[in-house]
């Protein structure tokens, strides 16, 4: 298919230094930490896998590794249905489009420590628009008090945050679909939901692919908002695993463990990432191969 | 039949438009009351209307200087990304290399290192190179996620290009930065623009790394609206007002390139 060039190389070489400046000298020096400790920037002793072993049998570790599995696998499930509903919705040009797409666009931009502070007001129930309508309801709604409620919350704020990223991202692959393959749908006398799972859906497996491992990672090092929003609590309710490992780097200033959890937490998602993109892309092919028996 | 499926898309996007804009109201409505206003009541409209927050934020070199340094780092980042990624996204798209399909991946593994990982090791790098709170630094630091991003974006533009069209180049003696410049880049503008929104998103509203980089002469104003947290309480109403303002520079970003996200694109390789 591509022609064979090893010279192609060379134009990579750009983001490699790039990459490896920013990226893998910094993951070097962790994992230098990580097999030792540090007891002062002078005094080091040489560990091997004794930060790994005690991190791994962390009780505190696997249930904040449980809480954020599962807060991913939620975010997934709700944004990208809604994220592909909302590009399918939105219009397609003219003057509506381009004021949809930029409304729609809005909470993307807000820095990630305003999206925490915005909801902590929003949700309380004396001063804020959500808790003050959730209370008129006659919901006993409290972020604070209630762990359930914490949860629901951060959720919510997440899927206000991102599905805007999984919507813009699927607009634009809608956008790129021929007028022909409609008008042979139309002609075929197809229903709206065949359009959508044999024309649409096929066409968005790329940028629903960037979609998901976007959102799944993203989420999966969610730090900011949470910790803004209810410090992760109630009791710790909503901490998630970025703020537990800072807490352990920062907070008690454990250099060797917080490096060797560091270097797991990079592990766990690079296999999760690693398994949802084979998955994808095995789905994808078998559809292709259906496809062409029909 | 088609009047009822458009009735109901129509009131499903208004519906979500409802709740993504009500948070943002929220926010506007009280960067224009006072802390007081804020704190003792709930009120749908300020009461007392004031743009003293608003005031003190550009009054304030502290403050609106902090809009300034996140806009230079950000420009820089976003030039650094597009200008490394636009050659490999075209080896990529164009070319079959050893460990090809390997260093893609590899690019994307380093979006998802966490920020918290890189804290401590980007602070000892760059006090070792004497950058420490310089836009450079934050502009470099943001790389690890941008770049990797650029090129999963704009090699998919690129893609969708016709490879016939580099080979009648060649063939028409052109050079390989002449046919770059002259017929390629123009073809892939759009990809160019949305790659750019998205680098100018995630670096403008990255707080972790930006605040660790900086202390005072390359302050974000991410970090500088911290500042509204103190000992007597939370300055609510201006950080309202400041947060009002950091959704400005994006929107104008997103109405310039609204027109390419809106002619779409669909990626190749993934």
């Amino acid at each position: 298919m591509k022609p064979i060039n090893q010279k192609a190389w060379w134009l990579v070489l750009p983001v490699f230094i790039c990459v490896a400046f920013s990226a893998v000298l910094p993951l070097m020096t962790v994992v230098n930490y990580s097999v030792q400790d540090i007891i002062s920037p002078d005094r080091r002793v040489f560990v091997g896998t004794e930060w790994f072993a005690a991190v791994m049998r962390d009780e505190e570790l696997h249930s904040a590794l449980w809480r954020q599995l599962s807060f991913s696998l939620a975010v997934l499930a709700v944004e990208i249905p809604l994220g592909i509903a909302l590009a399918l919705s939105m219009p397609a040009r003219g003057w509506q489009a381009s004021l949809v797409l930029v409304l729609v666009a809005l909470s993307l931009l807000i820095p990630w420590n305003v999206v925490g502070t915005i909801w902590q007001i929003y949700g309380r129930a004396d001063i804020g628009l959500l808790g003050a309508a959730l209370a008129w309801l006659g919901v006993d709604y409290s972020y604070t008090g209630d762990a359930t409620h914490a949860w629901i919350t951060v959720l919510a704020m997440d899927v206000w945050h991102w599905t805007p990223l999984v919507a813009l991202l699927c607009y634009a692959g809608l956008r790129s679909i021929p007028d022909a393959y409609y008008q042979a749908a139309r002609i075929d006398g197809a229903r709206r939901f065949a359009v959508f799972r044999y024309i649409q859906l096929p066409k968005l497996r790329g940028v629903l692919m960037i979609a998901v491992l976007l959102r799944f990672m993203d989420s999966f090092m969610i730090y900011t908002e949470p910790f803004v929003l209810t410090g992760g609590g109630p009791g710790n309710a909503t901490t998630f695993l970025s703020q537990y490992l800072t807490q352990k780097a920062v907070g008690q200033f454990d250099l060797g463990p917080a490096a060797a959890f560091s270097l797991i937490y990079f592990l766990i998602i690079l296999l999760l990432c690693f398994i949802l993109y084979n998955w994808m892309q095995r789905v994808g092919t078998a559809d292709r191969e259906g496809a062409g028996h029909e | 039949m088609n009047e009822a499926r458009f009735r109901w898309r129509t009131l499903f996007l208004l519906g979500y438009l409802l709740f993504a804009l009500l948070p943002i109201y929220w926010m506007v409505n009280m960067s224009f009351k006072t802390n007081q206003e804020i704190l003792a009541s709930f009120t749908l409209l300020p009461q007392q209307f004031t743009l003293a927050n608003y005031a003190t934020i550009f009054t304030d070199a502290s403050w609106y200087s902090g809009y300034i340094n996140s806009l230079i780092y950000v420009a820089i980042n976003m030039v650094i990304s597009i200008a490394v990624a636009l050659p490999a996204a075209y080896a990529f798209s164009r070319y079959s290399f050893i460990g090809d399909k390997h260093v893609f991946f590899w690019l994307l593994t380093n979006r998802m290192t966490p920020p918290a990982v890189f804290l401590l090791p980007f602070f000892q790098l760059y006090t070792t190179l004497g950058l420490m709170d310089t836009h450079i630094a934050v502009a470099l630091a943001h790389l690890v996620f941008n770049v990797p991003l650029a090129v999963w974006i704009l090699e998919g533009f690129m893609s969708g290009i016709p490879r016939e069209i580099d080979e009648t180049a060649y063939i028409d003696g052109y050079s390989f930065p002449r046919f770059f410049f002259t017929i390629f880049l123009p073809l892939i503008k759009s990809g160019v623009g949305v790659a750019a929104f998205f680098c100018f998103m995630f670096s403008w509203v990255e707080l972790l790394l930006a605040r660790t980089l900086t202390s005072v002469d390359a302050k974000p104003i991410v970090s500088v609206m911290t500042r509204t947290v103190s000992a007597s309480g939370m300055d609510w109403a201006v950080l309202a007002a400041a947060g009002t303002l950091t959704i400005l520079p994006g929107a104008v970003v997103i109405w310039f390139v609204r027109h390419y996200i809106a002619k779409g694109f669909a990626m190749g390789r993934v």
